[in-house]
């Protein structure tokens, strides 16, 4: 990297830094006031933006390379890791490969689980920040706004958002394929296990209505009742009020089916007109396999949704790579607009990627 | 405005819906969605088009233009798109669009490809009566509904059968969730038996003082029509037929519906005795 001051990016993320390291690298807001006050109105560094998540610490900026060289050495010292730890593991770019890492961030292509929604709404928050700390300038301002025009351009012109990938999420989204709403669509939750409760949680997140929980131990069922805000029930009434509920979510040990085909055969004489999923998230299975011949019922189990859930990740994959074509191209426009104004300035802007040294 | 005669104009409608099925098609073998304002302009400027050509043959005969097979599959299409454009957009399902382009494509095409369904040219084929024409233009209409009702249950087939047989991904995921498409297909149904009910009741206080013009096959046809739709509605508000069931027998009802206009038109236009084979095309009045 040249002397002259430049658009860089320094930090690590999730690629190359475990958990551990991501933990205490991590800068909450009282944190990033504090890197700034040591910082100080240090001579090279002209603009700073402070990205923080559960996956990566990134700083993005104009400054040259003593002032980024500066940065690191404060930020480890504040944080407490020793400078070879961070310099292993972090990542840094300047120019238009740092343009170019901010928009995949920022489109989510960076992202642990690709195509994620989070990601945008926390480089805008690192963006605000930066804002109201006085900390960005001109090519701050530049850069991140047209970053979140091209990530979203990039979000709605390619499938990397689309799918779900988690079981629970699975669940969900095949429930919107039957029900199209599901605010009036009442939760059954069979066990009261690790599983069961994120594939509840997952369908409340998503607008269904109060659960209702029923366990062998009605204790149990209960004490989750009360974390869900549901509803709890005898576990031997389930079968019999199989017919009241749009939506079954079976997660428990029992070594026998616990819905037969002749129990959901007599719920759906209740409801003809109004479908039944019955998702089977135990082994040994919960529900009987023949209950899927029946009319209006539609049955899932954890290998059906764990191969959706494969093909959709399959499928943001393939949509990465056009994706990231993009990227690239909208990170070069981008650049090549900014690159002469920081020459002009007396920065390193002298053409795209011209001082690029991702030396991370 | 370019002076076209109303098959050009038809033609040029047709085309339209041609590409709006193509702009679908095109887009779900990429694996996309297609733009919902491209497939809503494009059945708009094809249903302008062709109500355009419509006006043109209307006024050429002198009312409105059902007076032979040609004009019923136009008409019916016609109704398809117009109901479309109304509903569809407030139901806002996806892929509705694209499937009234085809139903649409498919009916203008074959209608235009085959001359013979658009035989000799004449004027007043309803006579002096304006209540037999409202009786012939509520009942195509409802055959338009039932058009889209049709579609609307091929969408439920086929979305039901992505979710039974576990193929939820590609261009399945584009379609609408089956209870919408449920509730839709019911809310289509019942307008569409609705409006072949009022059809049915105009035509009768016409036919009932006069039996004697009442073609059998006709009668026979159309109550079966209307008979079939209301056994099905019955059913299905009774709880005895069950969504899928349902979907089969609108799809069915539709195919038999288009079947029927068959004899329906054929009791209009009797074909011409064999004593008089050579007898010149005349434009003389007929009733229904």
């Amino acid at each position: 990297m040249s002397d002259a001051a430049t658009f860089f990016v320094l930090g690590a993320s999730h690629h190359r830094a475990p958990l551990a390291l991501r933990e205490k690298l991590a800068l909450p807001a009282e944190k990033i006031a504090a890197l700034r006050a040591r910082l100080g109105p240090a001579a090279g560094m002209r603009e700073l933006a402070v990205l923080s998540t559960c996956n990566r610490v990134e700083f993005y900026g104009v400054a040259d390379a003593a002032a980024v060289a500066r940065l690191e050495a404060e930020f480890c010292i504040l944080q407490g890791v020793p400078a070879a730890e961070f310099a292993a593991a972090r990542r840094h770019a300047a120019g238009g490969d740092a343009v170019a890492h901010l928009l995949g961030v920022a489109a989510g292509l960076d992202s642990q689980l690709v195509g994620e929604n989070e990601i945008f709404g926390q480089v805008k928050d690192a963006y605000a920040e930066a804002g109201a700390a006085g900390a960005a300038g001109p090519v701050l301002h530049r850069v991140f706004q047209k970053i979140f025009q091209h990530a979203k351009h990039i979000r709605t012109h390619t499938a990397i958002t689309e799918g779900q990938v988690s079981v629970a999420n699975v669940a969900v989204e095949l429930a919107l394929n039957i029900f199209g709403k599901l605010d009036t669509a009442r939760v059954l939750l069979l066990g009261a296990g690790e599983i069961g409760e994120k594939t509840a949680k997952a369908f409340v997140s998503r607008g269904a209505g109060t659960p209702t929980v029923a366990s062998r131990r009605l204790e149990r069922a209960m004490e989750l009742a009360n974390a869900l805000s549901a509803l709890a029930m005898p576990f031997w009434l389930a079968p019999v009020k199989l017919g009241e509920f749009d939506i079954v979510v079976c997660a428990t040990a029992a070594p026998e089916p616990v819905i037969t085909r002749a129990a959901a055969a007599m719920a759906m004489r209740k409801r003809p007109a109004r479908p039944l999923f019955l998702v089977d998230l135990a082994l040994p299975r919960n529900v009987e396999p023949t209950a899927a011949g029946l009319e209006n019922v539609f049955l899932y189990n954890l290998d059906d949704l764990a191969k959706i859930a494969d093909a959709n990740r399959a499928a943001r994959e393939a949509e990465v790579v056009r994706a990231r074509l993009i990227a690239a191209e909208k990170a070069g426009q981008l650049w090549r607009q900014i690159a002469p104004r920081l020459a002009a300035d007396g920065g390193g802007g002298t053409g795209p990627s011209a001082d690029t040294a991702p030396i991370g | 405005m370019p002076n076209l005669s109303d098959r050009q104009w038809l033609w040029l409608a047709a085309a339209c819906y041609l590409a709006g099925f193509a702009l679908g098609t095109v887009s779900l073998l990429r694996g996309r969605r297609h733009s919902r304002a491209a497939m809503l302009a494009t059945l708009a400027v094809g249903f302008t088009l062709q109500t355009l050509g419509l006006v043109l043959r209307g006024r050429a005969v002198k009312g409105c233009p059902l007076g032979n097979t040609f004009e019923l599959f136009q008409f019916t299409a016609w109704s398809s798109a117009s109901l479309f454009l109304v509903v569809g957009t407030t139901f806002r399902v996806s892929l509705l669009g694209y499937f009234t382009a085809m139903l649409a494509a498919v009916l203008t095409l074959v209608s235009l490809a085959v001359r013979a369904w658009d035989g000799m040219p004449r004027a007043h084929i309803f006579g002096a009566n304006p209540w037999i024409e409202l009786h012939a233009a509520l009942a195509v209409f409802s055959y338009g509904v039932f058009g889209l009702l049709a579609l609307t249950s091929a969408m439920f087939l086929l979305r039901n059968h992505s979710l039974k047989s576990k193929h939820v991904g590609g261009w399945f995921s584009f379609l609408p969730s089956i209870l919408d498409l449920d509730h839709i297909s019911v809310r289509l149904l019942g307008a569409g038996l609705t409006l072949l009910t009022v059809s049915l009741a105009v035509g009768a206080g016409h036919w009932v003082p006069h039996p004697e013009t009442v073609n059998v096959a006709k009668l026979l046809a159309t109550i079966a029509v209307w008979l079939a739709y209301a056994l099905a509605l019955g059913l299905r508000l009774g709880g005895a037929l069950p969504a899928r069931q349902l979907a089969w027998a609108c799809v069915s009802l539709f195919g038999a519906a288009l079947l029927s206009l068959s004899p329906v038109n054929s009791s209009r236009h009797p074909p011409p005795a064999p004593a008089a084979p050579a007898a010149p095309a005349t434009a003389a009045a007929r009733t229904p």
